[in-house]
């Protein structure tokens, strides 16, 4: 059996395929960041996504172009599920002028009006008030747009969160906080940082709240478009944790982390939880296609980011003289 | 400028009518805050917008200074043109982040991609017995920021002519009105006018002393100057208005013309707006000036409760008159 063409099968298919192309993609990418990093060819750090593709991926498939999301310093993910090209955000990762910001945001700072992205954020919760702010414009300019608010659990310690889930629960606005708890705010496991249930965070605002397993896309799938549905019909603000793990470390040049995690845990979740594999058992299972349709879409998108790497290793800088643009509108 | 009728309001009726302007002109111009609505703020500088434009476009907030001030910025770059008020200009600490992290680098760090067109407007000053928590200017903190407008507008035709240029701008601006000058009253045009953001205003003209002067400190200055023209002492009081952009060429070429400047502001003189005035004064007057540039601040101390105490923390037309008479050797 084939891959069904999207035309010929049915919507959920479809679908199906889609997030399982999409999860790919993101580990592809971030497999080629790593591999950039360890070949010195990239400025800096970056934050890999890979363990964590099903969030991304699962609320972004429920998004419509034009609705907003903010994403974080791990947010190379968020980018692509919500329709980045890869070849112009790699640009922006080594700081080129093809990059999405002409090279000035780099990994922490990708931005896409074109898709509604509103920006990744390098402070932690940095991003919760702008979601929110554009879910409040959405409502106000009557555009039928949500917005969505990705950001890790060590987000949970910051008090704007607070400020401004109590904000759109007030003004009833269009917004989804999905909060991927990864179990690691940095370097700390999150149960040394975090007092009490997470949920009742959000429910103690009247906020509606659900958890899902962020390793099965179907399952983030089906509770964002939910809560996206309802957001998007004057039901206002919900909160989405999905728990998940962040197989890398904190960024690429984390690689010695035994002192805050085993390699035992890691390997559990690469082994039984990995929402790929997971995903592509289902698919096979559910004869949505075989082995082989999977193994051409895992070929052709490593083909498409290896293109897209040298795009962006080809591309030139920018000139000096744009240091000072940009600086006002 | 034309003027289709010459009146007077006061400095916070001035702020009102440039808000109803802009409201009127733009149905994506809205204002949040604490106690803006109803209230129309503890200073009533919004009292009757409530009743024209409606909840939907005077919000009051929660005492979330960081919450509604994140907001807006999303607001900004999706379409809206907030206006957010902090009560108290001691509270902009609380939105440090957004402001600072958030508004002022999302247009740099987005290639340019996204904008904010937001205007926060908050207060300062001195004197009016309010403690150490809620009677500081601390704009310096936002000169400092790249990417941010900051305006300090000292007379009640600026201050409408100027937050309508900040609200039609494409880049977030911070507007900061002495609280003590909301009843300051002065001659307004009706009707449609901006003034430039960046165009420094010569408030007096003269010949011996060059007096730069931001936000309340015109008012002193003024008086400084009317004193000083009593013992033959010619002052010229420039407002450079806005912090940034800021109109070097005006402060330059008056304290060249009277060879002798003092750099007047409410916030704190160390590591203050004074420091950079007087930075740009000496560097492009250094030829013509026949004594160093002289700044004056505020004290470096929290701010006292108690009236004595408190009124020898900033500048006043007597020190300034005294401190000017010391510069021209009088």
């Amino acid at each position: 059996m084939t891959i069904a063409e999207p035309q010929e099968a049915s919507e959920k298919a479809a679908l199906w395929l889609r997030m399982y192309r999409q999860m790919f993609a993101i580990r592809e990418f971030e497999a080629q960041v790593n591999e950039l990093y360890t070949r010195a060819l990239m400025p800096g750090l970056a934050h890999l996504y890979i363990g964590e593709e099903a969030v991304a991926v699962g609320v972004c498939e429920a998004l419509n172009r034009s609705d907003y999301v903010t994403s974080t310093h791990r947010g190379h993910g968020h980018c692509l599920a919500k329709g980045a090209s890869p070849d112009r955000m790699f640009a922006e990762l080594l700081g080129k002028e093809a990059g999405y910001c002409k090279g000035k945001g780099g990994s922490m700072h990708i931005a896409d009006p074109a898709t509604g992205n509103l920006g990744a954020n390098a402070i932690v919760c940095g991003s919760a008030g702008i979601a929110t702010g554009a879910a409040f414009s959405a409502q106000r300019l009557k555009n039928g747009r949500v917005a969505v608010c990705f950001f890790g659990e060590g987000a949970l310690g910051q008090g704007v969160l607070y400020e401004v889930m109590n904000l759109a629960q007030l003004f009833k606005l269009p917004v989804i906080y999905v909060c991927e708890n990864n179990l690691y705010t940095e370097y700390t496991h999150f149960s040394e940082t975090t007092a009490g249930d997470i949920l009742m965070r959000a429910t103690a605002f009247g906020i509606e709240a659900a958890s899902v397993d962020g390793q099965d896309v179907r399952a983030v799938h089906g509770t964002a478009q939910r809560m996206v549905d309802r957001a998007r019909h004057g039901g206002g603000p919900s909160f989405l944790l999905c728990n998940t793990y962040r197989y890398h470390g904190h960024h690429v040049g984390d690689i010695n982390r035994e002192y805050y995690r085993s390699k035992k845990e890691e390997q559990l979740w690469k082994t039984e939880r990995d929402p790929i594999v997971n995903f592509s058992k289902w698919l096979i299972g559910e004869k949505v296609c075989d082995a082989t349709a999977l193994g051409h879409v895992q070929a052709e998108l490593e083909a498409e980011m290896k293109k897209a790497v040298e795009f962006a290793i080809a591309a030139p800088y920018p000139t000096v003289d744009e240091v000072s643009e940009d600086v006002y509108a | 400028m034309p003027r289709t009728a010459v009146r007077e309001l006061t400095f916070a009726q001035a702020i009102r009518e440039a808000l109803a302007e802009e409201m009127r002109r733009d149905s994506t111009v809205c204002i949040m805050g604490e106690d803006v609505a109803e209230a129309g703020t503890p200073f009533k500088v919004l009292s009757g917008l409530l009743e024209e434009f409606g909840k939907d476009r005077v919000l009051d907030t929660p005492i979330s200074e960081a919450g509604f001030t994140g907001l807006a910025v999303g607001a900004a770059m999706t379409g809206m043109r907030p206006v957010v008020d902090i009560m108290f200009g001691d509270f902009i600490t609380l939105t440090m982040d957004q402001m600072v992290n958030q508004a002022a680098k999302v247009h740099y760090m987005s290639g340019g991609k996204w904008k904010v067109p937001m205007v926060m407007r908050t207060t300062m000053g001195a004197t009016r017995r309010s403690a150490a928590q809620h009677s500081q200017s601390l704009h310096a903190w936002y000169c400092h920021v790249p990417g941010l407008k900051v305006i300090l507008p000292s007379t009640p035709y600026d201050a409408k002519g100027l937050l309508k240029a900040a609200i039609r701008d494409e880049n977030p601006v911070v507007f900061f009105e002495d609280k003590m000058m909301y009843k300051l009253k002065g001659e307004v045009p009706e009707g449609d006018y901006t003034v430039p953001l960046g165009v420094a205003d010569i408030k007096r003209v003269g010949e011996d002393i060059t007096l730069v002067a931001t936000s309340s400190m015109v008012q002193v200055a003024l008086g400084a100057a009317t004193m000083l023209g009593e013992i033959g002492i010619s002052a010229e009081v420039v407002d450079p208005r806005t912090m940034w952009p800021l109109d070097e060429k005006t402060l330059v070429e008056s304290a060249k013309k009277t060879s002798r400047a003092i750099v007047l502001d409410e916030g704190y003189e160390r590591y203050g707006v004074t420091a950079e005035l007087a930075s740009v004064i000496a560097t492009g007057a250094f030829y013509d000036l026949d004594a160093p540039v002289k700044r004056m601040g505020a004290m470096h101390v929290p701010i006292p409760f108690s009236p004595p105490l408190e009124d020898v923390t900033v500048p006043t037309e007597r020190t300034v008159f005294e401190a000017a008479r010391a510069l021209c050797g009088r």
